[in-house]
């Protein structure tokens, strides 16, 4: 004890220490838990990770359409990264419709030139797929329920859109999705 | 737990004598479910519901292991090994027709087992574990109901998997990576379709693990009684074996009963005919509804059509999840030092002609065409649910005047303690 007492920078440092309630080999359990927590998360990544998409689904990329088919007043489906891609021809008298719906009537402000491509106003590309939860909306094929607002109608919840696929009624949030495209001829565009 | 005057378990013969003093697992079952569990003398037959749902977690269990046996969970060809099972299997007709009807039959006794504990408040202390846990199956339960459905690979399997995840994608900032996450891509596929098949069948044995601790956490207190009386002698209990093992087997009977009747003569009267369309990832079907046991849910999440600070979409989606969610906190809702709704005149009217009608317009509503008269039905019983849990129960929980408690079990069923047929005021018969 005696030879411990002439030593006196370890021993206060240890007794001022202990009063703070923490020792230097507390130091040890704090590092050893930190490596166990960051081993365990190490662990866990890959076990959550392997869940999301897979190269093969990531792979999945651009789709080509020939479009000319497509009549005025006529709609065709396809698919764009194996969900549903609509492509609508309007007429003229669709067209006029889109364009004197009220900006501020809409849930999701958008006007019909802000959802097609210059010189393609009567073109309409959108997803099939209701912003709300996913479902298909009826409206594409001859005698469908095109809702109340002449354009889609999705049998899920009851969402209405307009004939540009802008949400008017119902629990969807948005307008339908205008997927990225552009023309590589005159009549085919790639989407994505 | 045990009460004191619980029969002990005598190992009768060497043997058994050996085994328990090795591992006294006949010395468990004897304490849990046998004569060594002594249990309120007047249950009725309401309580009959948890060894039916204990039953029908074994049959799936059962169904299941075999059917998973010939099911091939591959998006080309999960719905035509569907039909191989119904055509070519021996009894692979039986199986599956037993195992979806199963389906439904675990949920009637469920949710009879629930409206049990609503109605006797089989909640209130000390049995708030056991509720929680039940809680825990339940959400457990229609998980796996979920992703079961989802393996057919019908046109409903198909677009319920979409919208049940897409309920996940409502959620902000995170909402389309976990859905994604979930699907393993941008839309149910192979892969969504093969994690479903490896979940539902980890699942069921979640499940029973968590329904062991549910037992378990019974057998603390010991079983509730439709007074709300706790035990108080002995006179009150009888043992579990073989008094209440028989009265649970008769129910079992009329269960299994009423079971084929609908698995031979109405298989497919609780399904949903476009479940026999093969999936289709362009269409979806004009009446998409999901199974009968999730119309109620369904209905809530349907009844917001208006956004009102946040977006409808996300509206539904946690009033839809809220409202079971709030079965978590039931036990601290209803402050009634008094369980039995036998004795609770205001709760008692709130339940039947409040509650009650409530869970069956939402059953009707969420089952139903949507029309502006059920979206009206439903946003009102959707309203009524949450008022009826969060605001009515805590308040006639302080107002209400109770009826008369009989002072004991046997008092509730007798008039009187002093003829007890059991413990120690006993008289021998004459």
């Amino acid at each position: 004890m005696a030879e411990l007492r002439t030593e006196p920078t370890v021993g206060t440092t240890q007794e001022t220490d202990a009063k703070d309630g923490v020792r230097r080999r507390d130091f040890i359990d704090i590092a050893a838990l930190s490596a166990g927590g960051v081993g365990a998360l190490a662990v866990l990544y890959p076990l959550i990770s392997q869940m999301a998409p897979s190269e093969d689904v990531l792979a999945e990329s651009t789709t080509d359409v020939d479009v000319s088919a497509i009549e005025p007043g006529q709609a065709i489906k396809d698919v764009f990264r194996k969900q549903p891609l609509f492509i609508r021809r309007l007429t003229d008298a669709e067209i006029a419709e889109a364009n004197s719906t009220p900006i501020g009537a809409l849930r999701d402000p958008e006007t019909l030139d802000d959802r097609t491509l210059e010189g393609h106003r009567d073109l309409l590309v959108t997803m099939g797929v209701c912003t709300h939860l996913g479902c298909v909306p009826l409206g594409v094929a001859e005698g469908e329920n095109r809702g109340d607002y002449n354009g889609y109608f999705c049998p899920c919840h009851g969402s209405h859109y307009d004939v540009a696929g802008r949400i008017r009624k119902g629990p969807a949030p948005t307008n339908l999705l205008v997927p990225e495209y552009n023309f590589t001829s005159d009549t085919v565009i790639r989407v994505g | 737990m045990s009460f004191a005057w619980a029969r002990q378990y005598e190992p009768k013969n060497g043997f058994t004598k050996w085994v328990d003093e090795k591992l006294p697992l006949p010395r468990l079952v004897y304490n849990a479910v046998g004569a060594g569990y002594p249990v309120p003398r007047n249950l009725n037959y309401m309580w009959n519901f948890g060894v039916l749902a204990g039953f029908a977690l074994l049959l799936q269990i059962v169904t299941g292991v075999i059917l998973a046996m010939h099911y091939a969970a591959n998006a080309e060809v999960a719905f035509a090994s569907t039909e191989h099972i119904m055509r070519d299997v021996n009894w692979g007709w039986l199986m599956r027709y037993a195992h979806a009807n199963g389906a439904s039959f675990f949920f009637v006794v469920i949710y009879l087992h629930i409206f049990r504990g609503l109605f006797y408040s089989s909640y209130k202390a000390p049995r708030e574990m056991i509720w929680l846990l039940g809680v825990v199956i339940f959400l457990l339960v229609m998980a796996t109901a979920f992703m079961g459905y989802v393996l057919p690979w019908g046109q409903m399997s198909f677009w319920g998997a979409k919208v049940i995840t897409g309920l996940f994608g409502a959620i902000p900032l995170v909402g389309e990576s976990i859905q994604v996450w979930l699907l393993g891509g941008f839309a149910p596929d192979n892969a969504a379709l093969n994690r479903f098949f490896s979940l539902h069948f980890l699942l069921p044995f979640v499940t029973a693990g968590v329904v062991i601790l549910h037992i378990w956490a019974l057998h603390i207190p010991g079983s509730s009684n439709p007074t709300g009386v706790e035990v108080k002698s002995e006179s009150d209990t009888v043992p579990f074996h073989p008094y209440y093992t028989a009265k649970d087997g008769f129910g079992l009977g009329i269960f299994l009963l009423a079971y084929f009747a609908m698995v031979f003569f109405l298989p497919n009267f609780l399904g949903h005919a476009d479940n026999y369309i093969e999936a289709n990832p362009l269409a979806t079907p004009a009446n998409i509804v999901p199974e009968w046991y999730f119309w109620p849910f369904y209905a809530i999440l349907r009844a917001f059509t208006f956004d009102f600070i946040l977006p409808a979409k996300l509206w539904g989606v946690l009033a839809m999840f809220a409202s079971i969610l709030l079965w978590f906190f039931l036990p601290w809702l209803d402050k009634s030092p008094v369980r039995s709704g036998h004795y609770r005149p205001l709760f008692r009217k709130f339940f039947w002609f409040g509650l009650i009608p409530c869970i069956l317009v939402l059953g009707y509503c969420g089952g139903a065409h949507l029309s502006p008269i059920t979206i009206a039905l439903s946003q009102i019983a959707t309203a009524y649910y949450f008022l009826h849990f969060l605001v009515i129960l805590p308040i006639i929980s302080s107002v209400e005047k109770p009826e008369p408690l009989p002072y004991s079990i046997t008092d509730a069923v007798l008039g009187s303690d002093k003829k007890p047929v059991l413990g120690e005021n006993t008289t021998p018969a004459v």
